[in-house]
C-alpha cells in the first residue's frame, strides 16, 4: 500500500515536472517573474543565512577547540576542521535543510493558496500552462542564487569562528587564520555548490508539487506546507548520502 | 453559440451528469440553475475544459472541445473569459495589473496601449481610480468588477460566470447582473452564468437551463418560468414566500414583473 502510493506520488511528480519544464509562452513575462523570485527566494534568504552561519561557525570553532586539545594536534587544526565542516556539510546540506523550512513552506503556501482561491484555474482558463508559469521561475531563480547563499554561508561561518578566536583566549587568531588556509582542497567548494544546486531543485520542486495539488481550504494549505518541508528534508538527506558517495569517493 | 450534446461525467463511480444536452445562445445571458449538488458546477467546469466528460460533445460554434488537441484548447481559451466565484484575482498584482495580465500574455500591445485598454475595461465596469490598489484592499463587489474587466480585456467570444453574486449584498448583485447583461448585449458574447440567485434568474434569465440530479429538466426563460409545471423547478425557484407571492402576482396580472 505504502509502495503503491509512493509510486503513484512519484509518477504524478514526474508528470508535473514534465509540465513545468516547457518553454515559457512569453519570455518577457518569464524574465520578470524570474527576477521577482530571485528577490523573494534568494535575496530575502541572505539575512537568515548570515545569522545562522555566524552562530554555527562560532559553535563549531568552540567545539573543535575543546575536543581537539591534545599535544599531538597542531593549534591550527581547529581552523582547519571548522573550515572543512562548513565547506563539506553545513553550507550545503544543513543550510538547505534550514532553507527548506523557509523557502519550501513559502512556495507551498503561496501556490496552495492560489489553488484554493481558483487563481490557478484562472490561469488555465486563460490558456496558460500554470505549472510552467508559476514553478519554473522559482526553480531556476533559486538554482541561480543558491551558490551565492553557499558562498555567503561559508564566508560568514568562517567569520563566526574568527570572532571566537579574536574575542576569547581559546585559540590565537593567527593559528585560526593559518588553519582555515592550510590544506585547502578546491574541489570541496565545487562539491558543496553541486550539492546545493541539487538540493535547491528538491526544495523548490517538491514544495511546488505539494502546493499545486492542494485540495480543500486553508487547513489543507497548512498541511501541504508541512508535508512539503518534511518530504524535501528527507530527500535532501537521502541525496546528501548519494552525492557524498558519488562526488567524494 | 455553444452546444452541449449528451455529456456524462462520473466521480468515483457516481454519475454527476447523466446525458445533459443544452444550447447556449450568442448575445444572450444563458443561466444554468439548480440546487447544490445538482451538477451545475461540474457542467460549467466541463464547458471550459477544467473537467473532461466521459461522453458527449461540447461544440463552440461547431468546434468540438473534447476532440481538440492541447494547442487547439489553448487557442480556444484565448476566446474565453471567466469570472470565478471568488473572483480569483492575482493577489500579487494590482487592479490594473490583473486586467493587463491577459493582454500581456496574448497581445503584442505596447505598454501604453495595454494601459489604455485595461483602463478602458475598468471604466466599462464602473471602476475608476482603483488602478493601483491590490485585490485585498478593495471590496468583494469591486473584486467581481475587476474580474469582469479582466475577463473582457481580450474581447472574448464566450464569457463564463460561476456564481457571480455569491457573497454580495442584493444591491451590488443587481449591479453585477446588469453589468453582465449589458456587456453580453453590447459585445454579442455567449454568456453562461451558473447561479442559484433567484433575483438573477428572474432578472436577466434570457435562456435558462435547469439541472436536477444530473439531468437537464427544463429549458426556458424568465417569463416562461412562472408557468412551469416542473415541480422540482417550481420548488427551487419559488421556495420563499416572497418569490411565491411574486409568482402569484405575475400569473394573476398576466405579465412579467420588470
Amino acid at each position: 500500500m505504502f509502495i503503491e502510493s509512493s509510486l503513484e506520488t512519484f509518477g504524478k511528480y514526474c508528470i508535473f515536472m514534465h509540465r513545468v519544464f516547457s518553454l515559457p509562452q512569453k519570455w518577457r513575462v518569464f524574465g520578470r517573474k524570474f527576477i521577482q523570485e530571485i528577490g523573494k527566494l534568494g535575496i530575502d534568504s541572505i539575512p537568515l543565512t548570515i545569522v545562522i552561519s555566524i552562530f554555527i561557525g562560532a559553535v563549531i570553532c568552540i567545539q573543535m577547540q575543546i575536543n581537539m586539545t591534545s599535544p599531538i594536534m597542531p593549534a591550527y587544526s581547529t581552523g582547519l576542521a571548522t573550515r572543512d565542516i562548513l565547506l563539506l556539510e553545513f553550507s550545503s546540506a544543513v543550510l538547505c535543510l534550514i532553507l527548506s523550512g523557509k523557502v519550501g513552506s513559502n512556495i507551498a503556501s503561496e501556490i496552495g493558496t492560489m489553488r484554493v482561491t481558483e487563481q490557478i484555474d484562472a490561469l488555465e482558463i486563460m490558456g496558460i500552462n500554470s505549472a510552467q508559469f508559476l514553478v519554473l521561475p522559482k526553480i531556476l531563480a533559486f538554482m541561480a542564487f543558491i551558490p551565492v547563499l553557499v558562498i555567503f554561508s561559508i564566508a560568514t561561518g568562517l567569520f563566526g569562528g574568527w570572532i571566537i578566536a579574536a574575542f576569547t583566549d581559546m585559540i590565537p587568531v593567527s593559528r585560526y587564520i593559518y588553519g582555515i588556509q592550510t590544506m585547502f582542497i578546491e574541489w570541496y567548494v565545487w562539491y558543496t555548490i553541486i550539492k546545493a544546486l541539487v538540493f535547491s531543485v528538491i526544495i523548490t520542486s517538491v514544495a511546488s508539487y505539494y502546493g499545486y495539488y492542494v485540495k480543500g481550504g486553508a487547513l489543507d494549505v497548512g498541511k501541504a506546507s508541512t508535508n512539503a518541508v518534511v518530504a524535501s528534508s528527507i530527500l535532501i538527506l537521502l541525496f546528501d548520502v548519494i552525492l557524498t558517495k558519488l562526488l567524494l569517493q | 453559440m455553444i452546444e452541449v450534446k449528451d455529456i456524462e461525467k462520473s466521480f468515483d463511480g457516481v454519475k454527476v451528469l447523466k446525458g445533459v444536452s443544452a444550447t447556449f445562445e450568442t448575445g444572450k445571458t444563458n443561466l444554468i440553475i439548480g440546487q447544490s449538488g445538482s451538477g451545475k458546477t461540474v457542467m460549467m467546469k466541463s464547458l471550459v475544459g477544467l473537467v473532461r466528460p466521459e461522453k458527449g460533445q461540447i461544440l463552440y460554434d461547431g468546434r468540438d472541445l473534447l476532440s481538440m488537441n492541447r494547442d487547439e484548447v489553448q487557442h480556444l481559451r484565448t476566446e474565453i473569459g471567466m469570472l470565478f466565484q471568488g473572483s480569483a484575482l492575482f493577489d500579487s498584482e494590482t487592479v490594473l495589473g490583473n486586467v493587463e495580465f491577459p493582454l500581456m500574455m496574448y497581445t503584442k500591445m505596447s505598454w501604453a496601449e495595454r494601459r489604455e485598454r485595461a483602463r478602458f475595461c475598468l471604466e466599462r465596469v464602473g471602476l475608476k481610480g482603483a488602478d493601483d490598489k491590490y485585490p485585498s484592499e478593495i471590496s468583494g463587489g469591486m473584486q467581481k468588477r475587476v474580474a469582469i474587466a479582466r475577463a473582457i480585456a481580450l474581447n472574448p467570444k464566450y464569457l463564463f460566470c460561476d456564481e457571480p453574486n455569491s457573497g454580495l449584498d442584493p444591491k451590488t448583485s443587481i449591479l453585477i447582473d446588469e453589468l453582465l447583461s449589458d456587456i453580453t448585449h453590447e459585445y454579442q458574447i455567449t454568456t453562461v452564468i451558473n447561479t442559484h440567485d433567484m433575483n438573477s434568474v428572474l432578472g436577466i434569465g434570457e435562456n435558462i437551463i435547469f439541472i436536477n440530479k444530473g439531468h437537464r429538466e427544463w429549458v426556458g426563460n424568465k417569463d416562461l418560468i412562472y408557468q412551469t409545471t416542473n415541480e422540482a423547478l417550481s420548488h427551487f425557484v419559488f421556495a420563499t414566500d416572497l418569490f411565491q407571492k411574486v409568482k402569484e402576482y405575475v400569473i394573476s396580472n398576466e405579465h412579467p414583473v420588470k
